[in-house]
Protein backbone atom coordinates (compact mmCIF):
# COMPACT_ATOMS: atom_id res chain seq x y z
CA UNK A 1 0.00 0.00 0.00
CA UNK A 2 2.00 2.75 -1.26
CA UNK A 3 0.91 6.36 -0.29
CA UNK A 4 1.83 8.84 -2.82
CA UNK A 5 2.43 12.30 -2.19
CA UNK A 6 1.18 14.79 -5.63
CA UNK A 7 3.08 16.63 -6.89
CA UNK A 8 3.86 20.41 -6.67
CA UNK A 9 0.55 21.57 -4.58
CA UNK A 10 -0.11 23.95 -2.80
CA UNK A 11 -3.25 22.62 -0.64
CA UNK A 12 -1.92 20.20 1.86
CA UNK A 13 -4.72 17.80 1.60
CA UNK A 14 -4.45 17.09 -1.64
CA UNK A 15 -1.33 15.42 -0.41
CA UNK A 16 -3.62 12.87 0.49
CA UNK A 17 -6.33 12.65 -1.40
CA UNK A 18 -5.60 10.17 -3.31
CA UNK A 19 -4.03 8.07 -0.77
CA UNK A 20 -7.02 8.22 1.11
CA UNK A 21 -9.10 6.42 -2.09
CA UNK A 22 -6.37 2.99 -1.90
CA UNK A 23 -7.23 3.07 1.96
CA UNK A 24 -11.36 1.92 1.40
CA UNK A 25 -12.02 -1.42 2.73
CA UNK A 26 -8.64 -1.60 4.65
CA UNK A 27 -9.70 1.38 7.56
CA UNK A 28 -13.57 2.39 7.57
CA UNK A 29 -15.61 4.61 6.28
CA UNK A 30 -15.44 7.07 9.56
CA UNK A 31 -11.89 7.41 8.25
CA UNK A 32 -12.60 8.49 5.16
CA UNK A 33 -14.97 11.49 6.51
CA UNK A 34 -11.98 12.77 9.08
CA UNK A 35 -14.35 11.45 11.92
CA UNK A 36 -11.62 9.08 13.82
CA UNK A 37 -7.83 10.07 13.28
CA UNK A 38 -5.22 8.19 10.96
CA UNK A 39 -2.00 8.04 12.61
CA UNK A 40 1.61 6.56 11.19
CA UNK A 41 3.55 5.12 13.61
CA UNK A 42 7.02 3.90 12.29
CA UNK A 43 9.21 2.81 10.29
CA UNK A 44 11.23 5.25 12.75
CA UNK A 45 9.78 4.83 16.44
CA UNK A 46 11.56 3.29 19.32
CA UNK A 47 9.23 0.93 20.22
CA UNK A 48 8.11 -1.11 16.54
CA UNK A 49 11.33 -3.22 17.50
CA UNK A 50 12.68 -1.91 13.97
CA UNK A 51 11.88 -1.19 11.05
CA UNK A 52 7.56 -2.06 11.22
CA UNK A 53 4.97 0.89 10.19
CA UNK A 54 1.80 0.74 11.88
CA UNK A 55 -0.97 2.69 10.09
CA UNK A 56 -3.55 3.02 13.05
CA UNK A 57 -6.83 4.55 13.40
CA UNK A 58 -7.88 5.70 16.13
CA UNK A 59 -11.04 7.11 17.90
CA UNK A 60 -9.83 9.04 20.79
CA UNK A 61 -6.98 6.83 22.45
CA UNK A 62 -8.48 3.64 21.15
CA UNK A 63 -7.23 1.96 19.08
CA UNK A 64 -10.40 0.89 15.15
CA UNK A 65 -7.32 -0.40 12.75
CA UNK A 66 -3.83 -1.39 12.89
CA UNK A 67 -2.41 -2.21 9.61
CA UNK A 68 0.89 -3.37 9.55
CA UNK A 69 3.10 -2.19 6.56
CA UNK A 70 6.37 -4.67 6.36
CA UNK A 71 9.30 -4.63 3.89
CA UNK A 72 11.62 -2.05 5.71
CA UNK A 73 14.18 -4.46 5.89
CA UNK A 74 13.60 -7.19 2.61
CA UNK A 75 17.15 -8.14 2.16
CA UNK A 76 16.67 -11.05 -1.04
CA UNK A 77 17.96 -13.12 1.73
CA UNK A 78 15.87 -16.25 0.15
CA UNK A 79 17.23 -15.29 -3.74
CA UNK A 80 20.87 -14.72 -2.62
CA UNK A 81 20.82 -18.40 -1.37
CA UNK A 82 19.71 -19.61 -4.68
CA UNK A 83 22.95 -18.48 -6.02
CA UNK A 84 25.33 -20.20 -3.82
CA UNK A 85 25.94 -23.72 -3.03
CA UNK A 86 24.46 -25.54 -0.07
CA UNK A 87 27.24 -24.99 2.45
CA UNK A 88 27.93 -21.27 1.12
CA UNK A 89 24.35 -20.58 2.19
CA UNK A 90 24.67 -20.85 5.61
CA UNK A 91 26.30 -17.33 6.87
CA UNK A 92 23.31 -15.88 4.83
CA UNK A 93 20.70 -17.35 7.33
CA UNK A 94 22.16 -16.20 10.10
CA UNK A 95 21.13 -12.85 9.54
CA UNK A 96 16.93 -13.17 9.11
CA UNK A 97 16.19 -13.97 12.98
CA UNK A 98 19.19 -11.88 13.88
CA UNK A 99 18.19 -12.57 17.55
CA UNK A 100 18.09 -16.08 17.28
CA UNK A 101 21.43 -17.21 14.25
CA UNK A 102 21.74 -20.75 15.22
CA UNK A 103 17.52 -21.80 14.95
CA UNK A 104 17.80 -20.44 11.65
CA UNK A 105 21.29 -21.98 10.61
CA UNK A 106 19.51 -25.32 11.77
CA UNK A 107 16.51 -24.87 10.22
CA UNK A 108 18.26 -24.83 7.06
CA UNK A 109 20.45 -27.64 7.54
CA UNK A 110 18.22 -29.92 9.17
CA UNK A 111 16.30 -28.70 5.45
CA UNK A 112 19.51 -29.65 3.55
CA UNK A 113 20.32 -32.88 5.20
CA UNK A 114 16.99 -33.94 5.09
CA UNK A 115 17.53 -33.32 0.98
CA UNK A 116 20.58 -35.13 0.45
CA UNK A 117 19.54 -37.78 3.21
CA UNK A 118 22.69 -37.01 5.92
CA UNK A 119 23.10 -38.22 8.55
CA UNK A 120 23.95 -36.08 11.75
CA UNK A 121 26.31 -38.05 14.35
CA UNK A 122 24.44 -38.00 18.02
CA UNK A 123 27.00 -35.99 19.52
CA UNK A 124 26.90 -33.62 17.06
CA UNK A 125 22.91 -33.54 18.00
CA UNK A 126 23.74 -32.86 21.13
CA UNK A 127 25.71 -29.75 20.82
CA UNK A 128 23.63 -28.40 18.50
CA UNK A 129 20.68 -28.85 21.44
CA UNK A 130 23.45 -27.22 23.95
CA UNK A 131 23.38 -24.29 21.03
CA UNK A 132 19.95 -24.30 20.43
CA UNK A 133 19.15 -23.60 23.77
CA UNK A 134 21.20 -21.09 24.26
CA UNK A 135 19.89 -19.40 21.52
CA UNK A 136 16.81 -19.28 23.00
CA UNK A 137 17.93 -17.37 26.37
CA UNK A 138 20.24 -15.03 24.21
CA UNK A 139 16.52 -14.06 22.25
CA UNK A 140 14.43 -13.96 25.23
CA UNK A 141 17.04 -11.81 26.91
CA UNK A 142 16.70 -9.31 24.14
CA UNK A 143 13.16 -9.89 24.34
CA UNK A 144 12.60 -8.84 28.24
CA UNK A 145 14.83 -6.23 28.15
CA UNK A 146 13.17 -4.54 25.04
CA UNK A 147 10.31 -5.30 26.24
CA UNK A 148 10.63 -3.79 29.47
CA UNK A 149 12.21 -0.50 28.46
CA UNK A 150 9.33 -0.04 26.47
CA UNK A 151 6.51 -0.10 29.33
CA UNK A 152 9.39 2.22 30.99
CA UNK A 153 11.50 -0.14 32.86
CA UNK A 154 14.63 0.68 32.11
CA UNK A 155 16.97 -1.06 34.86
CA UNK A 156 15.83 -5.01 33.47
CA UNK A 157 17.62 -3.98 29.63
CA UNK A 158 20.41 -3.31 31.59
CA UNK A 159 20.29 -6.79 34.07
CA UNK A 160 19.73 -8.51 30.78
CA UNK A 161 22.35 -7.33 28.68
CA UNK A 162 24.68 -8.21 31.27
CA UNK A 163 23.56 -11.95 31.06
CA UNK A 164 23.24 -11.78 26.87
CA UNK A 165 26.74 -10.82 27.26
CA UNK A 166 28.56 -13.63 28.87
CA UNK A 167 26.37 -16.03 26.52
CA UNK A 168 27.67 -13.67 23.67
CA UNK A 169 31.22 -14.95 25.04
CA UNK A 170 30.11 -18.34 24.99
CA UNK A 171 28.86 -18.12 20.80
CA UNK A 172 32.41 -16.17 20.62
CA UNK A 173 34.07 -19.02 22.10
CA UNK A 174 32.62 -21.49 20.17
CA UNK A 175 32.27 -19.82 16.04
CA UNK A 176 34.42 -16.86 16.60
CA UNK A 177 31.98 -14.52 16.20
CA UNK A 178 29.52 -13.47 18.94
CA UNK A 179 26.01 -13.22 17.13
CA UNK A 180 26.21 -14.49 13.61
CA UNK A 181 28.46 -17.71 14.79
CA UNK A 182 27.34 -19.78 11.39
CA UNK A 183 28.18 -22.58 13.62
CA UNK A 184 25.73 -25.15 12.05
CA UNK A 185 26.77 -27.28 9.18
CA UNK A 186 24.91 -29.69 7.08
CA UNK A 187 26.25 -32.78 8.84
CA UNK A 188 26.58 -31.55 12.27
CA UNK A 189 28.93 -28.48 13.65
CA UNK A 190 31.18 -26.42 12.29
CA UNK A 191 34.03 -27.79 15.35
CA UNK A 192 34.49 -29.21 18.34
CA UNK A 193 33.40 -27.45 21.52
CA UNK A 194 36.69 -26.13 22.94
CA UNK A 195 38.11 -27.15 26.18
CA UNK A 196 37.08 -23.73 28.02
CA UNK A 197 33.76 -23.81 26.75
CA UNK A 198 31.87 -26.48 28.81
CA UNK A 199 33.03 -25.58 31.87
CA UNK A 200 31.86 -21.54 31.35
CA UNK A 201 28.88 -22.95 29.99
CA UNK A 202 27.78 -25.22 33.43
CA UNK A 203 28.99 -21.95 35.15
CA UNK A 204 26.62 -19.70 33.49
CA UNK A 205 24.25 -22.02 34.40
CA UNK A 206 24.79 -22.55 38.02
CA UNK A 207 23.62 -18.84 38.77
CA UNK A 208 21.25 -18.05 35.76
CA UNK A 209 18.32 -19.38 37.50
CA UNK A 210 19.36 -16.82 40.18
CA UNK A 211 19.26 -14.33 37.93
CA UNK A 212 15.99 -15.33 36.49
CA UNK A 213 14.81 -14.47 40.15
CA UNK A 214 15.99 -11.16 39.60
CA UNK A 215 14.24 -10.10 36.76
CA UNK A 216 11.00 -11.34 38.45
CA UNK A 217 11.36 -10.05 40.98
CA UNK A 218 11.88 -6.38 39.42
CA UNK A 219 8.66 -7.51 37.33
CA UNK A 220 6.82 -10.51 38.39
CA UNK A 221 4.48 -8.88 40.95
CA UNK A 222 5.11 -5.30 40.56
CA UNK A 223 1.73 -3.75 40.33
CA UNK A 224 2.92 -1.09 37.62
CA UNK A 225 3.62 -3.94 35.12
CA UNK A 226 0.56 -5.95 36.04
CA UNK A 227 -1.68 -2.94 35.02
CA UNK A 228 0.46 -2.41 32.28
CA UNK A 229 0.25 -6.58 30.60
CA UNK A 230 -2.79 -8.00 32.17
CA UNK A 231 -5.90 -7.92 29.61
CA UNK A 232 -3.88 -6.42 27.15
CA UNK A 233 -3.91 -7.65 24.02
CA UNK A 234 -5.79 -11.02 24.56
CA UNK A 235 -5.94 -13.64 21.80
CA UNK A 236 -8.08 -16.58 21.99
CA UNK A 237 -6.65 -19.93 21.13
CA UNK A 238 -9.02 -20.98 18.31
CA UNK A 239 -7.78 -17.30 16.91
CA UNK A 240 -4.38 -17.40 17.42
CA UNK A 241 -4.23 -20.80 16.31
CA UNK A 242 -5.77 -19.67 12.99
CA UNK A 243 -4.00 -16.62 12.58
CA UNK A 244 -0.69 -19.14 12.53
CA UNK A 245 0.40 -17.36 15.74
CA UNK A 246 2.65 -20.07 17.34
CA UNK A 247 5.59 -20.41 20.29
CA UNK A 248 5.47 -18.53 23.29
CA UNK A 249 2.93 -16.51 22.16
CA UNK A 250 -0.01 -19.43 21.10
CA UNK A 251 1.42 -20.57 24.79
CA UNK A 252 0.25 -17.99 26.41
CA UNK A 253 -2.88 -18.61 25.04
CA UNK A 254 -3.07 -22.21 26.46
CA UNK A 255 -2.19 -24.15 23.88
CA UNK A 256 0.78 -26.81 24.32
CA UNK A 257 2.07 -26.64 20.77
CA UNK A 258 5.91 -27.32 20.65
CA UNK A 259 7.63 -28.46 18.78
CA UNK A 260 10.14 -30.03 20.27
CA UNK A 261 7.74 -31.96 22.00
CA UNK A 262 4.97 -32.16 19.70
CA UNK A 263 7.36 -33.03 16.44
CA UNK A 264 10.84 -33.31 17.99
CA UNK A 265 13.88 -33.16 15.97
CA UNK A 266 17.92 -33.00 16.99
CA UNK A 267 17.40 -35.43 19.42
CA UNK A 268 14.11 -33.53 21.48
CA UNK A 269 12.60 -36.21 22.41
CA UNK A 270 15.44 -37.61 24.59
CA UNK A 271 15.37 -34.42 27.17
CA UNK A 272 12.72 -33.94 29.54
CA UNK A 273 11.44 -30.52 30.21
CA UNK A 274 7.72 -28.70 30.86
CA UNK A 275 6.65 -26.52 28.27
CA UNK A 276 4.93 -23.59 30.20
CA UNK A 277 1.83 -22.20 28.90
CA UNK A 278 -0.75 -19.32 29.91
CA UNK A 279 -4.26 -19.34 30.46
CA UNK A 280 -5.37 -15.88 29.41
CA UNK A 281 -3.62 -15.15 26.34
CA UNK A 282 -2.54 -11.72 27.30
CA UNK A 283 0.45 -9.78 27.98
CA UNK A 284 1.49 -10.46 31.07
CA UNK A 285 0.82 -14.42 30.02
CA UNK A 286 3.15 -14.18 27.14
CA UNK A 287 5.67 -12.57 29.75
CA UNK A 288 5.04 -15.35 32.29
CA UNK A 289 5.30 -18.19 29.66
CA UNK A 290 8.78 -16.86 28.39
CA UNK A 291 10.20 -16.81 31.54
CA UNK A 292 9.67 -20.50 32.90
CA UNK A 293 10.83 -21.28 29.20
CA UNK A 294 14.10 -19.90 30.32
CA UNK A 295 14.29 -21.86 33.16
CA UNK A 296 13.23 -24.89 31.35
CA UNK A 297 16.08 -24.05 29.08
CA UNK A 298 18.27 -24.46 31.57
CA UNK A 299 17.45 -27.92 32.66
CA UNK A 300 17.95 -29.01 28.83
CA UNK A 301 21.00 -27.68 28.81
CA UNK A 302 22.31 -29.72 31.80
CA UNK A 303 20.59 -32.75 30.71
CA UNK A 304 22.56 -32.06 27.31
CA UNK A 305 26.07 -31.82 29.47
CA UNK A 306 25.33 -34.91 31.04
CA UNK A 307 24.75 -36.62 27.91
CA UNK A 308 27.50 -35.16 25.74
CA UNK A 309 29.98 -37.71 25.32
CA UNK A 310 33.59 -36.62 25.86
CA UNK A 311 34.91 -37.96 22.46
CA UNK A 312 33.02 -38.32 19.32
CA UNK A 313 32.10 -37.14 16.10
CA UNK A 314 30.92 -33.88 15.60
CA UNK A 315 30.14 -34.15 11.96
CA UNK A 316 29.31 -36.13 9.82
CA UNK A 317 32.36 -38.31 7.74
CA UNK A 318 30.07 -38.61 4.66
CA UNK A 319 32.69 -37.01 2.29
CA UNK A 320 30.26 -36.77 -0.21
CA UNK A 321 29.02 -34.06 1.20
CA UNK A 322 31.28 -33.13 4.48
CA UNK A 323 34.74 -31.96 3.88
CA UNK A 324 37.50 -33.31 5.21
CA UNK A 325 39.49 -32.37 8.51
CA UNK A 326 42.28 -30.11 7.62
CA UNK A 327 44.66 -32.52 9.51
CA UNK A 328 44.01 -34.90 6.73
CA UNK A 329 44.67 -33.07 3.96
CA UNK A 330 48.55 -33.48 4.52
CA UNK A 331 48.11 -37.32 4.11
CA UNK A 332 45.18 -38.43 2.07
CA UNK A 333 45.02 -37.89 -1.64
CA UNK A 334 41.15 -38.23 -1.57
CA UNK A 335 41.06 -35.79 1.18
CA UNK A 336 42.39 -33.38 -0.92
CA UNK A 337 39.78 -34.25 -3.78
CA UNK A 338 36.95 -34.09 -1.38
CA UNK A 339 38.11 -30.99 -0.05
CA UNK A 340 38.54 -29.59 -3.63
CA UNK A 341 35.25 -30.26 -4.75
CA UNK A 342 33.04 -29.54 -1.86
CA UNK A 343 35.02 -26.18 -1.51
CA UNK A 344 34.32 -25.55 -5.63
CA UNK A 345 31.26 -26.70 -6.78
CA UNK A 346 29.65 -27.64 -3.07
CA UNK A 347 27.31 -31.16 -3.22
CA UNK A 348 24.51 -31.63 -5.41
CA UNK A 349 20.71 -32.37 -4.33
CA UNK A 350 17.98 -33.97 -5.51
CA UNK A 351 15.41 -32.37 -7.72
CA UNK A 352 13.29 -32.30 -4.65
CA UNK A 353 11.03 -30.57 -2.11
CA UNK A 354 11.59 -30.86 1.36
CA UNK A 355 10.41 -28.76 4.17
CA UNK A 356 11.61 -28.49 8.39
CA UNK A 357 10.37 -26.76 10.64
CA UNK A 358 11.92 -26.23 14.02
CA UNK A 359 10.87 -24.31 17.35
CA UNK A 360 12.82 -21.04 17.09
CA UNK A 361 12.91 -19.06 20.01
CA UNK A 362 9.76 -16.77 18.15
CA UNK A 363 7.96 -19.98 17.57
CA UNK A 364 8.05 -21.95 14.35
CA UNK A 365 10.45 -21.70 11.82
CA UNK A 366 9.90 -23.62 8.70
CA UNK A 367 12.63 -23.71 5.97
CA UNK A 368 11.17 -25.20 2.62
CA UNK A 369 13.66 -25.96 0.05
CA UNK A 370 13.70 -27.32 -3.19
CA UNK A 371 16.68 -28.98 -4.99
CA UNK A 372 17.41 -28.63 -8.73
CA UNK A 373 20.09 -31.89 -9.16
CA UNK A 374 22.75 -29.72 -9.31
CA UNK A 375 24.34 -27.83 -6.42
CA UNK A 376 22.52 -25.01 -6.03
CA UNK A 377 19.04 -24.96 -4.76
CA UNK A 378 15.84 -23.73 -6.92
CA UNK A 379 14.15 -21.96 -4.36
CA UNK A 380 14.25 -21.69 -0.70
CA UNK A 381 11.60 -20.23 1.71
CA UNK A 382 11.35 -19.42 4.87
CA UNK A 383 8.18 -19.44 7.17
CA UNK A 384 9.01 -16.91 10.27
CA UNK A 385 7.24 -16.89 12.76
CA UNK A 386 7.48 -12.62 12.86
CA UNK A 387 5.32 -12.46 9.64
CA UNK A 388 2.46 -14.49 11.42
CA UNK A 389 3.01 -12.68 14.68
CA UNK A 390 2.99 -9.41 12.63
CA UNK A 391 -0.53 -10.40 10.82
CA UNK A 392 -1.77 -11.09 13.85
CA UNK A 393 -1.22 -7.75 15.05
CA UNK A 394 -4.60 -6.12 13.97
CA UNK A 395 -6.41 -8.83 16.20
CA UNK A 396 -4.56 -8.42 19.20
CA UNK A 397 -4.74 -4.43 19.37
CA UNK A 398 -8.55 -3.97 17.94
CA UNK A 399 -10.07 -2.04 20.99
CA UNK A 400 -7.09 -0.95 23.03
CA UNK A 401 -5.72 2.03 23.75
CA UNK A 402 -2.69 3.34 21.88
CA UNK A 403 -0.51 2.95 24.79
CA UNK A 404 -1.00 -1.03 24.81
CA UNK A 405 -0.60 -1.59 20.82
CA UNK A 406 3.56 -0.79 22.51
CA UNK A 407 2.86 -3.52 24.95
CA UNK A 408 1.39 -5.95 22.42
CA UNK A 409 4.38 -5.85 19.88
CA UNK A 410 6.61 -6.17 22.28
CA UNK A 411 4.83 -9.24 23.92
CA UNK A 412 4.50 -11.15 20.75
CA UNK A 413 8.34 -10.49 20.07
CA UNK A 414 8.65 -9.60 16.07
CA UNK A 415 11.95 -8.99 14.33
CA UNK A 416 11.50 -7.34 11.61
CA UNK A 417 14.52 -9.28 9.79
CA UNK A 418 12.54 -12.75 10.50
CA UNK A 419 9.50 -10.85 9.21
CA UNK A 420 10.75 -9.27 6.43
CA UNK A 421 14.24 -11.25 5.12
CA UNK B 1 33.43 38.51 44.70
CA UNK B 2 35.41 38.21 48.05
CA UNK B 3 34.27 35.58 49.44
CA UNK B 4 34.10 33.14 45.97
CA UNK B 5 37.91 34.18 44.92
CA UNK B 6 38.80 33.44 48.40
CA UNK B 7 37.19 29.77 48.43
CA UNK B 8 38.21 29.35 44.95
CA UNK B 9 41.74 30.47 45.76
CA UNK B 10 43.59 31.79 42.20
CA UNK B 11 42.06 29.94 39.51
CA UNK B 12 44.51 31.65 37.12
CA UNK B 13 43.46 31.62 33.60
CA UNK B 14 42.67 29.48 30.57
CA UNK B 15 42.64 30.40 27.05
CA UNK B 16 41.64 27.95 24.24
CA UNK B 17 40.31 29.12 21.10
CA UNK B 18 36.33 29.03 20.49
CA UNK B 19 36.56 26.27 17.76
CA UNK B 20 38.13 24.33 20.70
CA UNK B 21 36.02 25.13 23.33
CA UNK B 22 33.18 24.10 20.89
CA UNK B 23 34.46 20.89 19.87
CA UNK B 24 34.62 19.63 23.35
CA UNK B 25 31.30 20.48 23.85
CA UNK B 26 30.61 18.63 20.67
CA UNK B 27 32.63 15.52 21.21
CA UNK B 28 31.28 15.72 25.11
CA UNK B 29 27.81 14.98 24.92
CA UNK B 30 26.89 13.76 21.55
CA UNK B 31 23.48 12.77 21.22
CA UNK B 32 22.61 9.68 18.86
CA UNK B 33 19.10 9.13 16.96
CA UNK B 34 17.59 5.92 18.62
CA UNK B 35 17.26 4.26 15.55
CA UNK B 36 17.99 0.58 14.49
CA UNK B 37 17.89 -1.09 11.02
CA UNK B 38 18.91 -4.56 11.52
CA UNK B 39 21.53 -6.80 13.17
CA UNK B 40 24.10 -4.24 14.00
CA UNK B 41 21.18 -2.38 15.66
CA UNK B 42 21.58 -5.21 18.42
CA UNK B 43 25.26 -4.94 18.73
CA UNK B 44 24.92 -1.20 19.04
CA UNK B 45 22.10 -1.85 21.92
CA UNK B 46 25.07 -4.24 23.80
CA UNK B 47 27.41 -0.82 23.38
CA UNK B 48 25.07 0.90 25.35
CA UNK B 49 24.18 -1.73 27.86
CA UNK B 50 25.89 -2.78 30.75
CA UNK B 51 29.33 -3.90 29.46
CA UNK B 52 30.34 -1.23 27.48
CA UNK B 53 28.69 1.73 28.62
CA UNK B 54 28.07 4.12 26.40
CA UNK B 55 27.47 6.75 28.69
CA UNK B 56 31.80 7.14 29.70
CA UNK B 57 31.68 9.03 26.58
CA UNK B 58 28.59 11.02 27.11
CA UNK B 59 26.58 9.19 24.85
CA UNK B 60 24.27 7.24 27.21
CA UNK B 61 21.12 9.45 26.14
CA UNK B 62 19.46 8.40 22.84
CA UNK B 63 16.99 10.81 21.66
CA UNK B 64 13.89 9.52 19.41
CA UNK B 65 13.28 12.34 17.45
CA UNK B 66 16.00 13.72 14.99
CA UNK B 67 15.17 17.53 15.49
CA UNK B 68 17.01 16.60 18.96
CA UNK B 69 19.72 14.38 17.66
CA UNK B 70 23.23 15.48 16.16
CA UNK B 71 24.56 11.77 15.30
CA UNK B 72 22.75 9.38 12.85
CA UNK B 73 24.06 5.58 13.38
CA UNK B 74 23.32 3.75 10.48
CA UNK B 75 23.01 0.23 12.24
CA UNK B 76 22.32 -2.42 9.28
CA UNK B 77 21.35 -3.10 5.89
CA UNK B 78 19.78 -0.60 4.15
CA UNK B 79 16.44 -1.16 1.83
CA UNK B 80 14.57 0.52 -1.06
CA UNK B 81 11.91 0.83 0.94
CA UNK B 82 14.14 2.23 3.96
CA UNK B 83 15.96 4.74 1.87
CA UNK B 84 14.14 7.25 1.46
CA UNK B 85 12.66 7.04 5.32
CA UNK B 86 16.39 7.46 6.55
CA UNK B 87 17.44 10.33 3.75
CA UNK B 88 14.39 12.19 5.55
CA UNK B 89 15.48 11.34 9.31
CA UNK B 90 18.45 13.00 7.93
CA UNK B 91 16.79 15.94 6.68
CA UNK B 92 15.41 16.23 9.87
CA UNK B 93 18.18 16.64 12.11
CA UNK B 94 19.66 19.90 12.91
CA UNK B 95 23.45 20.91 12.14
CA UNK B 96 25.96 19.83 12.59
CA UNK B 97 25.12 16.37 12.44
CA UNK B 98 27.26 13.21 11.74
CA UNK B 99 26.38 9.95 10.52
CA UNK B 100 27.96 6.58 11.22
CA UNK B 101 27.79 3.94 8.69
CA UNK B 102 27.82 1.09 11.41
CA UNK B 103 28.45 -2.48 9.47
CA UNK B 104 29.30 -3.89 6.44
CA UNK B 105 25.62 -3.48 5.04
CA UNK B 106 25.64 0.33 5.86
CA UNK B 107 28.97 0.61 4.17
CA UNK B 108 29.05 -1.00 1.21
CA UNK B 109 26.33 -3.27 1.14
CA UNK B 110 27.83 -6.24 2.55
CA UNK B 111 27.27 -9.45 1.20
CA UNK B 112 23.80 -8.56 0.03
CA UNK B 113 24.46 -7.61 -3.27
CA UNK B 114 21.23 -8.21 -4.90
CA UNK B 115 17.79 -5.73 -6.07
CA UNK B 116 16.74 -5.18 -2.48
CA UNK B 117 19.46 -3.35 -0.83
CA UNK B 118 21.02 -0.16 -1.07
CA UNK B 119 25.05 -0.33 -1.38
CA UNK B 120 26.32 1.50 1.63
CA UNK B 121 24.56 4.78 3.05
CA UNK B 122 26.95 6.52 1.72
CA UNK B 123 24.50 6.82 -1.85
CA UNK B 124 21.89 8.66 0.15
CA UNK B 125 23.75 10.43 2.78
CA UNK B 126 26.95 11.97 3.64
CA UNK B 127 29.11 9.47 6.23
CA UNK B 128 31.74 10.41 8.33
CA UNK B 129 32.89 7.36 9.68
CA UNK B 130 32.89 3.36 8.34
CA UNK B 131 33.06 0.90 11.14
CA UNK B 132 34.06 -2.60 9.51
CA UNK B 133 32.10 -6.11 10.78
CA UNK B 134 29.38 -8.37 10.06
CA UNK B 135 27.97 -7.37 12.73
CA UNK B 136 31.30 -4.96 14.35
CA UNK B 137 32.17 -5.28 17.87
CA UNK B 138 30.99 -3.18 20.37
CA UNK B 139 34.71 -2.28 21.10
CA UNK B 140 34.56 -1.77 17.15
CA UNK B 141 32.06 0.77 17.36
CA UNK B 142 33.40 2.52 20.17
CA UNK B 143 36.75 2.98 18.03
CA UNK B 144 34.55 4.73 15.15
CA UNK B 145 32.77 6.92 17.68
CA UNK B 146 36.45 7.68 18.85
CA UNK B 147 37.34 8.22 15.44
CA UNK B 148 34.48 10.54 14.78
CA UNK B 149 35.59 12.40 18.19
CA UNK B 150 39.03 12.97 16.32
CA UNK B 151 37.28 14.00 13.04
CA UNK B 152 35.27 16.46 14.95
CA UNK B 153 38.30 18.33 16.79
CA UNK B 154 39.95 19.22 13.40
CA UNK B 155 36.55 20.94 12.47
CA UNK B 156 36.18 24.53 12.82
CA UNK B 157 32.45 26.12 13.37
CA UNK B 158 32.99 28.20 10.03
CA UNK B 159 32.42 24.58 8.35
CA UNK B 160 29.01 24.30 9.42
CA UNK B 161 28.20 28.12 9.33
CA UNK B 162 26.69 27.45 5.69
CA UNK B 163 23.65 25.75 5.21
CA UNK B 164 23.53 22.06 4.49
CA UNK B 165 22.21 21.82 1.26
CA UNK B 166 19.04 19.13 1.28
CA UNK B 167 17.98 17.29 -1.36
CA UNK B 168 14.31 15.55 -2.01
CA UNK B 169 14.27 11.77 -2.71
S1 LIG C 1 26.56 -5.83 8.56
FE1 LIG C 1 25.99 -7.93 9.08
S2 LIG C 1 25.19 -7.78 11.14
FE2 LIG C 1 25.17 -5.72 10.28
S3 LIG C 1 23.15 -5.46 9.40
FE3 LIG C 1 24.49 -6.23 7.80
S4 LIG C 1 24.17 -8.44 7.85
FE4 LIG C 1 23.45 -7.63 9.78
Amino acid sequence: MALQTAANTNDPMAEWAGSLEQLKGLVTERALTGETMLLNMGPHHPSTHGVLRLLLELDGEEVITCLPDIGFLHTGIEKNIESKSYEKAVPLTDRMDYLAPMSNNTAYCLAVEKLVGLQVPERAQIMRVICLEMTRLNSHLVWLGTHAIDLGAMSVFLYCFREREELLKMFEMLSGQRMMGSYMRPGGVWRDFPPEFLPMLENFLGYFPSRVDDYEALLTKNPIWMDRTQGVGVIEPEKAMAWGVSGPSLRGSGVAWDLRKSMPYSGYDMFDFNVPVGEHGDVYDRFMVRIREMRESVKIMQQAIKRLPAKGPFRSDNRKFVPPPRAELGQSMEAVIHHFKLWTEGFAAPDEEVFVAIESPRGELGCYLHGTGGNKPRRVHFKTPSFMHISSLPVMTHGHLIADLVAIVGSVDVVLGDCDR
Amino acid sequence: MGIISSKLGNLGVVTTTLDQAINWGRTGAMWPLLFGLACCAIEYMSTQASNYDLSRFGMELNRASPRQADLLIVSGRLTRKMAPVVRQLYDQMAAPKWVIAMGDCASCGGVYNNYAIVQGADEIIPVDVYVAGCPPRPEQLLHGILTLHEKIKGESIRDWAAPVETIRV
